[in-house]
């Protein structure tokens, strides 16, 4: 398994051809609580940098924009009813959606772990 | 994702920050601090806006609010006379505001609002009559930061010759707020739970003068205290080191003022919105409404007497939570009004706003909808405040 990142903080693990997205703990960090989570619906086809889902804190909305092209395979329901595992386990419990990926190479162009930490630095 | 922290008031690009008197003890607590009305300020510490929130409800929170601003209006030639003294510096300012200022005993303050010719809203303040006699003929008066050049700029030019505005924001301003609040501050000031609600008073604190209110802007019982800026963080650190007290950001603040139903300017407020229609009829007072002698009497004497075209209202929202400006429409999918403030209620868990609907869809349990990203979601009109508000009316001590 690989994880890539995007400019904008999304990440995306991938295993085979399916890939989990989420935020990373720096983007959630920077948000604070997260009160409420508009997802994807399972079946969406989604490109690469469409929006996906959208993530609030008290005090504002931010987009979620699909770091790769697929079709969204399964939805984290468990954060209608806790958002708040965005903050306390970004990288697993909070994931968002998982996509089966049209095109692998698509993440050649994202970043990979050192890149993303230089990135945020 | 584009991280954003949602500043609650959009701020000009390039223009230099001020800082605050307790801008090094907001570093060192690990506050983020975002521009606000022009200030460097912390938005919120480590623990996060909803456990703020909560600390503050349940204990005692410490804002602080130096950025606000603090003034004295004193009378330039005094009879030496305090209640003559105090009816002259009244009726220099009631032309400007809505409340009966005469009226005002020593150490008495009220909530106002500053009108325009139209009756629209340039800002919501405190109007305090000091309680020692040899201040008669004095105010102190708290504007908003964002407004404060504005005001002070009209109250000058209005009593000008006659009376000379003093400010008061170099120092600190600070509010501590919450159940635990007086029992916190009567430990280090003596005397202070002997205030009552909406009462101010001087107090000697180490060496320095603090003019302390029963007031605030939470909805929970508490002060609000000015220190002049040598002590301000001396008085900030005592506070902080009482284990009921923790450091709120203005995260919280605005949560908390959203809870309790209260308006903040520049969104639920602005120069077009009447005193009427934003539901504060209380702070039109009963003389003032009989010499109809303030800014847009005309206008607002009618509002109170039915003619309104809008009227602010508390939404209980389903689902995601509707921010400022989103559109407001009834169950037939008619425009009907639009969101002036609204985001997440830690208190209630789930999310709530404040707005304004045309007359007939005022009343508590009016079902509308709110257009969120596209979609429409539930909306039920609510009884404000959505948390009441515990102020203790009476002297504690």
């Amino acid at each position: 398994m690989t994880t890539r990142f995007t400019e904008d903080h999304e990440y995306i693990r991938v295993d085979g051809a399916t890939g989990t997205v989420g935020i990373t703990n720096y983007a959630q960090d920077q948000l604070g609580d997260i009160v409420f989570v508009e997802l994807p619906s399972v079946g969406q086809k989604l490109k690469k940098g469409d929006e996906a889902a959208v993530v609030e804190s008290v005090k504002a909305a931010s987009e979620i924009y699909s770091p790769a092209s697929g079709t969204v395979i399964e939805v984290n329901s468990a954060l209608a009813s806790e958002p708040g595992l965005i903050n306390s386990s970004a990288d697993a419990d909070g994931w968002i959606y998982k996509l089966r990926l049209d095109n692998a190479a698509e993440l050649d162009s994202l970043m990979d772990d050192a890149a993303y930490k230089k990135h945020t630095a | 994702m584009q991280p954003t922290l949602g500043c609650p008031v959009s701020e000009t690009a390039g223009e230099s920050l001020k800082t605050v008197v307790l801008n090094d003890e907001h570093i060192r607590l690990g506050g983020r601090m975002v521009p606000f009305s022009g200030y460097s300020l912390p938005v919120q510490y480590p623990t996060g806006i909803i456990a703020e929130h909560k600390w503050t409800r349940e204990h005692a929170g410490l804002f602080d609010v130096s950025h606000m601003g603090p003034s004295l209006l004193m009378l330039n030639d005094k009879s030496g006379d305090p209640e003559r003294d105090h009816a002259a510096i009244a009726a220099l300012v009631e032309p400007l505001v809505t409340a009966d200022i005469a009226g005002l005993k020593p150490a008495q303050m009220r909530y106002t609002l500053l009108l325009n010719d139209e009756g629209g809203t340039r800002d919501d303040l405190m109007i305090e009559r000091p309680a020692d006699p040899k201040w008669a003929g004095t105010l102190y008066i708290i504007v908003n930061a964002g407004t404060k050049q504005a005001d002070w700029a009209l109250i000058e030019a209005a009593t000008a010759g006659r009376a000379t505005l003093q400010r008061a924001d170099d120092g600190g301003l600070l509010a501590l707020q919450g159940p635990e609040a007086v029992a916190v501050a009567e430990a280090l000031i003596p005397g202070v739970a002997g205030l009552g609600f909406m009462t101010c008073r001087s107090f000697d604190w180490s060496g320095t003068q603090l003019i302390i209110s029963r007031s605030g802007y939470t909805g929970e019982d508490g002060l609000e205290i000015l220190v002049e800026a040598e002590k301000a963080v001396q008085l900030w650190n005592a506070l902080l080191s009482d284990p009921r007290v923790k450091p709120i950001g203005l995260g919280a603040r605005d949560s908390l003022r959203l809870e309790a139903g209260l308006p903040l300017y520049g969104h639920d407020l602005d120069d077009t919105v009447s005193p009427i229609e934003a539901g504060l009829n209380f702070a039109v007072s009963k003389r003032r409404r009989e010499a109809r002698d303030f800014p847009g009497a005309a206008r607002i004497l009618s509002e109170i007497s039915g003619n309104l075209t809008r009227i602010r209202v508390g939404l209980f929202v389903e689902g995601a939570p509707a921010r400022e400006n989103t559109t407001i429409f009834d169950m037939r999918g008619s425009g009907v009004g639009r969101i002036t403030s609204g985001g997440f209620s830690p208190s209630l868990n789930r999310a709530i706003a404040l707005g304004f609907v045309t007359p007939g869809h005022e009343a508590p349990g009016t079902q509308l909808q709110v257009e969120v990203r596209g979609r429409l979601q539930p909306a039920t009109v609510a009884a404000l405040p959505f948390v009441s508000h515990r102020y203790v009316r009476k002297a504690t001590a």
